[in-house]
């Protein structure tokens, strides 16, 4: 028999909505920040060119922001839905970053209003650019005070638990606790990457169907730049998260690596699958650099899963999820920095179609690291919910009928997809850019 | 004054703040899914367009706010109300959702459709109804504890009077407060037919609105008797809102003075709120919570007040420049076009 069990749904749900909100979320963190890059440049060369890049891209924004909204206020209220005994022992120690988020999203929501309904009502072009300061910066520090949360969850301080009672509460040491430095800056600068490939991404995808106009290159030479500034961020912040993770939470590394013994000089495994004696298959093995990630140091000895408890071991299959974002992470660095490097030289084999087809695909492969990177860091925790205080299951609702709204958020989620994409292909169809040029340029008379 | 009390009234200010810019969005998407039956789709689409297009995504801040706060002030209210509320509120965030979305995909694209417009606008009165929801069952008897965990009584809920008045309420409320506020707002916009139109609404709706909330406080009695007893003790609130509210009619009938109006309804609804929150104190949930055994510890009450104070000490100008730019900025209300 089949039986009802709302710690399963609990989890499937809060997952779904995570992995649905954060698609829009990176994007609501990194776009703006492209848009006033776009738009600087364009107010400083004079050029039309970037100041319609910004405009179209702000306008594309609108829509994933609407989605970001939705969702974020569904996973913010189903914290407390889904997860009611954790959000009451965390709230106690954790809320004054999730409170003052709120203030960020404020910020952020106020001035995109005003920069989205007063393009035309500026003289001064820097005067509206300068509105979204404010909204990139509203919307970083939104990722920066949920990202303390899920540190703390990570990495519990600022509290004592003494005979079961809540003591010593201190939220800022809770806030600074020893997984936000790597988390943060990691969400920060993948958030930018990921923004700056997708916006690439899609002039990649123009000038692939043949419309060779000036602007859509204009778009992907500044794209490609910033990412490739980007992924390199994101490899070495990367390696500090290793690093981090060697310190405070070495099953988690280890799981990755479906390292079991503890060793030295130990190698780091990509890929392979699992024998029936639990002997990795092949897999292709980096001599030294599980001892190199973890401690900088070829020699070192990096913990084994074996020491630990079996039922405080997080599942194997994140072995796969970190394996795959760090093989993206390479690739897009590796790819932008070709790119780079046959403009410079002139090589003429970037303008070929093959290679802008990679180009296209630097985006969904973002978005794809973003998502494995953050299904590594959260079954990477299990069975924890707050690392040594509670476990996942104690933190549940036992409330009926999650399976019933598990459904009807799935339907939501995929009338939300669907509809976004479709909206977003409609918007830029109806209106392209060669026409939008036209059109400023008989505005000012020059026809 | 104690924390708990700063607390509570802090987010019970916010929550009123919702109530009110969210009753205009509400409303206004009835009246504009309406008017599109009606065909009266071109008097109404512009004053809607213009005003609530700008400020959506910050009314659903307001909502964020206090749902974030109530659970750091009041750890305990995650736990209480968390669980028993997993399927009222799952359908409010749904409807939330299909009325979000709708500002971004209509301006491009989806333009046309009925459908989309009509569950827009029904969304509208189904939130508030879902919403209020809350309120009932912070009025106690419809949660009772299986196994240490609240459990909700969905038929004594679906059966109680209680319910269907606070439901009612909480629509047309929603209904007079917008219709109220349009007509306002259509005045400064010198939009005369859409104001002759909201001015109709607005005192067709007054009348639901005062009789369902007589109607609460007289079940009350029957259901909360200690609730009802604290609103007696503090009559006199009520009775100064009541007076608020002929004002605003009076006004409204006499066609003069539309922003005065709004502003005694604002003092109408401001008045019967805190009454009603000073009366429902200390519980946060009868008979099981109150805000003294809910609260958090000092260390955190203390680092949110003064999150609290720097937080709004950036908001105010931020919303007092939103307010200047959109909603009394004379020249925008009328769709002049100006440049700075
Ligand atoms: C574009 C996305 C992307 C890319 C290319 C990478 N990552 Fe990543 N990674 C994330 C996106 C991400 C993330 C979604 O942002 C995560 C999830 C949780 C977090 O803190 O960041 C993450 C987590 C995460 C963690 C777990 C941290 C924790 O649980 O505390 C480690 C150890 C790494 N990453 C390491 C790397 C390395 C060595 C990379 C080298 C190429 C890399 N990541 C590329
Ligand atoms: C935004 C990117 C995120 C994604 C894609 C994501 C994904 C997931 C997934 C897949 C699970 C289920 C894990 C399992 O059942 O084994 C989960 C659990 C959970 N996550 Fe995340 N997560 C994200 C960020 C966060 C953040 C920032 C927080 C905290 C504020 C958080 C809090 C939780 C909670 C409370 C659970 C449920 C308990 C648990 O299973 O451990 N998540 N998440
Ligand atoms: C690392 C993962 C996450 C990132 C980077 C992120 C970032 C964002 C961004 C940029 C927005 C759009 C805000 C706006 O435009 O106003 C947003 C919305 C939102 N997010 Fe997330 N978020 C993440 C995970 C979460 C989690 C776990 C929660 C739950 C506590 C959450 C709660 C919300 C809420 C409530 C909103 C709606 C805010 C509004 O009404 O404006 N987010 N998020």
């Amino acid at each position: 028999m089949w039986e009802y069990d709302p710690v399963f749904f609990s989890r499937t749900l809060t997952g779904l909505t995570l992995a649905f909100h954060i698609i829009y979320a990176t994007i609501g963190v990194g776009v703006p920040l492209m848009i006033a890059i776009a738009q600087w440049i364009g107010i400083k060369k004079n050029d039309e060119h970037y100041i319609l890049l910004a405009r179209r891209w702000t306008r594309g924004f609108v829509i994933t922001v609407a989605v970001g909204v939705v969702t974020g206020t569904a996973i913010g209220l189903q914290l407390s839905l889904l997860w009611p005994n954790f959000m009451e022992l965390a709230g106690h120690v954790i809320s004054l970053p999730l409170f003052m988020e709120t203030f960020a999203f404020f910020f952020e929501a106020i001035f995109l209003g005003i920069y989205l309904y007063t393009w035309d009502r500026f003289e001064n072009q820097k005067k509206h650019m300068l509105l979204l300061i404010p909204v990139a910066i509203g919307a970083s520090f939104s990722a920066f005070f949920i990202t303390m949360v899920n540190s703390f969850m990570n990495t519990p301080q600022g509290f004592d638990i003494v005979n079961g009672a809540l003591v010593n509460v201190d939220p800022i040491a809770a806030m600074f606790n020893p997984a936000t430095p790597t988390k943060v800056a990691h969400v920060l600068t993948t958030a930018y990457m990921t923004s700056a490939f997708i916006l690439a991404s899609i002039a990649a995808f123009h000038l692939l169907k043949g419309r060779n106009h000036i602007y859509h290159k204009k778009s992907l030479y500044l794209m490609m730049k910033v990412g490739l500034i980007f992924s390199i961020a994101t490899v070495i912040v990367g390696d500090f998260s290793g690093k981090f993770l060697a310190e405070y939470q070495p099953e988690k590394l280890a799981a990755a690596e479906w390292h079991f013994e503890t060793e030295e000089k130990a190698p780091l495994k990509m890929f392979g699958w699992l024998d029936d004696d639990g002997e990795v298959q092949g897999a292709i093995e980096i001599p030294f650099a599980l001892s190199i990630l973890a401690h900088s140091d070829p020699t070192s000895e990096v913990i084994g899963l074996n020491e630990f408890p079996e039922d405080e071991r997080p599942p194997l299959i994140v072995h796969y999820f970190f394996d795959i974002m760090v093989s993206i992470g390479v690739w897009l660095t590796l790819i932008s920095l070709l790119y780079w490097f046959a403009i410079g030289q002139g090589w003429r084999f970037v303008q070929k179609k093959f290679f802008n087809f990679l180009l296209v695909l630097t985006g969904p492969l973002a978005i794809i690291a973003i998502e494995m990177g953050w299904f590594y860091a959260e079954f990477g925790r299990q069975p924890w919910i707050l690392r040594g205080f509670m476990k996942t299951p104690e933190g549940a609702t036992t409330a009926g009928y999650v399976d019933t709204m598990l459904l009807l958020f799935v339907g939501l989620y995929i009338v939300l997809g669907t509809a976004s994409v479709i909206v977003l292909r409609k918007m830029f169809k109806k209106n392209p850019v060669e026409k939008e040029l036209a059109d400023h340029a008989r505005e000012r008379g020059e026809w | 004054m104690d924390l708990a009390i700063v607390g509570i009234s802090v987010l019970w200010l916010f929550l009123f703040g919702y109530i009110i810019i969210a009753s205009i969005d509400f409303g206004a998407g009835f009246f504009s899914a309406y008017s599109e039956l009606a065909h009266t789709k071109h008097i109404l689409h512009h004053i809607i367009q213009r005003y609530l297009s700008p400020v959506w995504e910050v009314t659903n801040v307001f909502l964020v706010f206090f749902f974030v706060g109530i659970v750091g002030f009041f750890p305990s209210t995650a736990f209480y109300y968390g669980t028993a509320l997993l399927v009222p509120v799952s359908i409010s965030i749904i409807l939330l959702a299909i009325r979000g979305s709708y500002y971004a995909f209509q301006t491009y694209g989806a333009k046309d459709s009925k459908v989309y417009i009509f569950l827009y606008g029904l969304a509208g009165l189904l939130i508030p109804a879902s919403l209020s929801i809350v309120l009932t069952i912070s009025e106690g008897g419809f949660v009772e504890m299986v196994n240490d965990a609240p459990k909700l009584m969905y038929g004594e809920l679906f059966f109680s009077p209680l319910t269907w008045s606070i439901v009612m309420l909480s629509v047309v409320s929603v209904l007079y407060i917008s219709a109220t506020f349009l007509t306002a707002y259509a005045d400064v916009a010198k939009d005369d037919k859409a104001r002759g139109l909201l001015r109709k609404y607005a005192l067709a709706w007054s009348g639901p609105t005062i009789l369902s909330a007589g109607l609460i406080i007289m079940q009350l009695q029957q259901h909360n008797a200690e609730h009802f007893q604290n609103i007696m003790d503090i009559w006199w609130v009520f009775a100064l809102s009541f007076v608020f509210f002929i004002v605003t009619v009076v006004l409204l009938w006499v066609k003069k003075y539309y922003s005065l109006a709004f502003w005694s309804l604002i003092i109408q609804f401001a008045l019967a709120f805190f009454g009603y929150g000073a009366s429902h104190y200390p519980y946060l949930l009868y008979p099981y919570l109150t805000i003294y055994d809910g609260f958090t510890n000092d260390a955190m009450a203390t680092a949110l007040i003064i999150a609290f104070i720097a937080g709004f000490a950036l908001l105010i100008p931020s919303l007092f420049l939103l307010a200047r730019l959109f909603l009394f900025n004379k020249r925008y209300v009328r769709g002049e076009k100006r440049r700075y």
